[in-house]
């Protein structure tokens, strides 16, 4: 079977086509890059997905917040639930962990806020 | 007497300011209108930045941070809450903030770089009624944001630039029912990356040839009425269909933001919006360069940093005194190209060429020449409006040549 993709990994957006058999992947097609190769293979078995959001902070702020790493796809949503009950305390600094392990990452900030300058 | 005054402190006016440090240029003022600098990043908090200048994918403020903490670290001068009201051709530029009430500054070398802005609404002449409830996507992306206000639960989404795209994704991971992204053009205008996952991921339909030709409601926003264009573009009465919504948002297009420029009497460029400018960013009148979307609307922001460098660096080096070179070379473009930038060339040396096509085109071979010589050919399996393309003109093409021709061969 062969599925095709686009690629999401930087902006060029790559057209790729994977084989698959049996459920995995035997062959991609299309990729410019190693990573393409990588995200196709990901995709067709257990799509993953990189989370950008904003958090609330103790005054009243809006923190910018990123996972470090690509959660499984299907839980995104619960992903922003779980940001979204939680409130951050300042002072923060750009890659400050704010939540450990949700879904395998950690929720980081992508901004620095309360008193670090760049506010 | 100011040496180097930038406007603007987002990626462009940094990126400039730090270019023009590296020459040796000390004497530096950055002014921005906001209260922090980073320009629109700060309100890009998703990621795909700086891949090509970093190698890392960043988010927006990340981005903007790399830039902000060499601009602390070199201790270049800004001012924040400022506003530039006029920028005069012999440089003397007025600003107001809270502070200092009106002043003027007399700059040596000026650099504009104060980005662009969106198309509203009253630029599209969409007829039915005025209720609140319809935002351009920037503004409700800075409200989300930066603000922490939703600005609304039901929203159809005009326009497939990437901003629009990006907005359909936030408003649903914000709880926010995304019921369609409607695109005038037969083709998005933004990254295939982003029509993936950001719609494809929610199930958004994104609605190719159609458009929103009526809005109902009379305080709030009710719905909208949407249908599909033929080729020319005009609505297929049999298509229309309602969707009901709170909320409107408008992808339409940026608009660089030239009003300044314009003070200062410089030469713009009536397709790109922006000044007029040469292979170092320089306009019309020496000593002030442009960079960055006020200059043309770039697709990534990596491509915006870089060039905002050549426009610092050439500033340097008009403040040290490099003598100008007497070469024009002015590039006109087939239409097919829609726009190249610079638009001239006064110096002979190894120069890229920026470009923007009209329209899709698969197969096509761009083509430069000058009078019956054909200089270069470069194939492309397909262009699009939305990607930015550039060839580089060697030096030796440049020999005894007046003007240069871009155009774009496609196989019918």
């Amino acid at each position: 079977m062969k599925r095709e993709l686009t690629c999401i990994v930087c902006p060029v957006g790559c057209s790729l086509i994977a084989d698959l058999e049996n459920g995995k992947v035997v062959s991609v097609s299309g990729n410019s890059c190693q990573r393409g190769r990588d995200y196709a293979q990901t995709e067709c078995v257990a799509p993953m997905r990189s989370v950008t959001t904003t958090m609330r902070c103790c005054g009243g702020e809006i923190l910018p917040v990123k996972t470090d790493r690509p959660i499984p796809k299907n839980q995104v949503m619960d992903c922003m639930k779980i940001i979204n009950q939680r409130v951050a305390h300042l002072p923060i600094a750009v890659g400050d962990v704010i939540i450990e392990n949700v879904f395998g990452a950690n929720i980081v900030a992508t901004k620095n806020m309360g008193g670090l300058g760049n506010e | 007497m100011t040496d180097l005054v930038i406007i603007g402190g987002g990626p462009a006016g940094m990126s400039a300011a730090l270019a023009a440090y590296d020459r040796g240029v000390r004497d530096i003022l950055i002014l921005e209108r906001d209260d922090s600098l980073g320009g629109i990043l700060k309100q890009c908090i998703h990621n795909g930045f700086g891949l090509h200048t970093f190698h890392e994918e960043l988010t927006g403020p990340e981005y903007a941070w790399k830039y902000e903490k060499q601009i602390h670290e070199k201790q270049i001068a800004y001012k924040l809450n400022t506003m530039v009201l006029d920028i005069t051709p012999d440089k003397v530029i007025t600003a107001t903030n809270e502070t200092e009430g009106i002043f003027t500054i007399q700059a040596k070398a000026i650099i504009l770089a104060m980005g662009c802005r969106e198309r509203p609404r009253g630029a599209l002449h969409i007829p039915g009624t005025r209720p609140s409830g319809i935002y351009s996507a920037g503004t409700a992306q800075r409200f989300v944001n930066l603000e922490g206000y939703m600005p609304g639960k039901d929203v159809v989404i005009l326009g497939s630039g990437d901003i629009g795209l990006i907005m359909a994704r936030r408003m649903t991971l914000e709880g926010a029912k995304v019921h369609a992204v409607c695109e005038l053009m037969p083709y998005s205008g933004g990254l295939a990356r982003n029509i993936e996952q950001c719609l494809n991921d929610f199930d958004i339909p994104l609605k190719l040839s159609h458009t929103v030709v009526e809005i109902h409601g009379k305080k709030r926003l009710e719905g909208v009425t949407i249908a599909e264009v033929d080729p020319k573009g005009e609505p297929i009465e049999t298509t229309k269909e309602y969707i009901p919504c709170d909320t409107l948002l408008l992808s339409v297009g940026l608009i660089p933001e030239n009003e300044l420029t314009k003070q200062a009497g410089i030469q713009i460029d009536p397709v790109t919006g922006g000044a007029r400018v040469n292979q170092d960013r320089q306009t019309s009148v020496p000593g002030i360069f442009a960079c960055g979307n006020v200059l043309h609307v770039h697709d990534l922001v990596d491509f915006v940093s870089k060039e905002a460098e050549i426009a610092g660096i050439a500033a340097a080096a008009y403040l040290n005194g490099v003598p100008e070179t007497k070469t024009e070379i002015s590039i006109k473009t087939d239409g097919k190209i829609r726009y190249t930038v610079p638009e001239v060339i006064t110096e002979k040396k190894d120069i890229t060429v920026y470009f923007r096509v009209s329209g899709v085109y698969r197969n096509a071979t761009v083509c430069v020449t000058s009078g019956k010589n054909v200089l270069l050919t470069k194939k492309k399996q397909k262009v699009s409006p939305g990607e930015m393309e550039s060839v580089i003109i060697k030096k030796e093409m440049l020999e005894q040549i007046d003007e240069l021709m871009f155009q774009l061969e496609v196989q019918s």
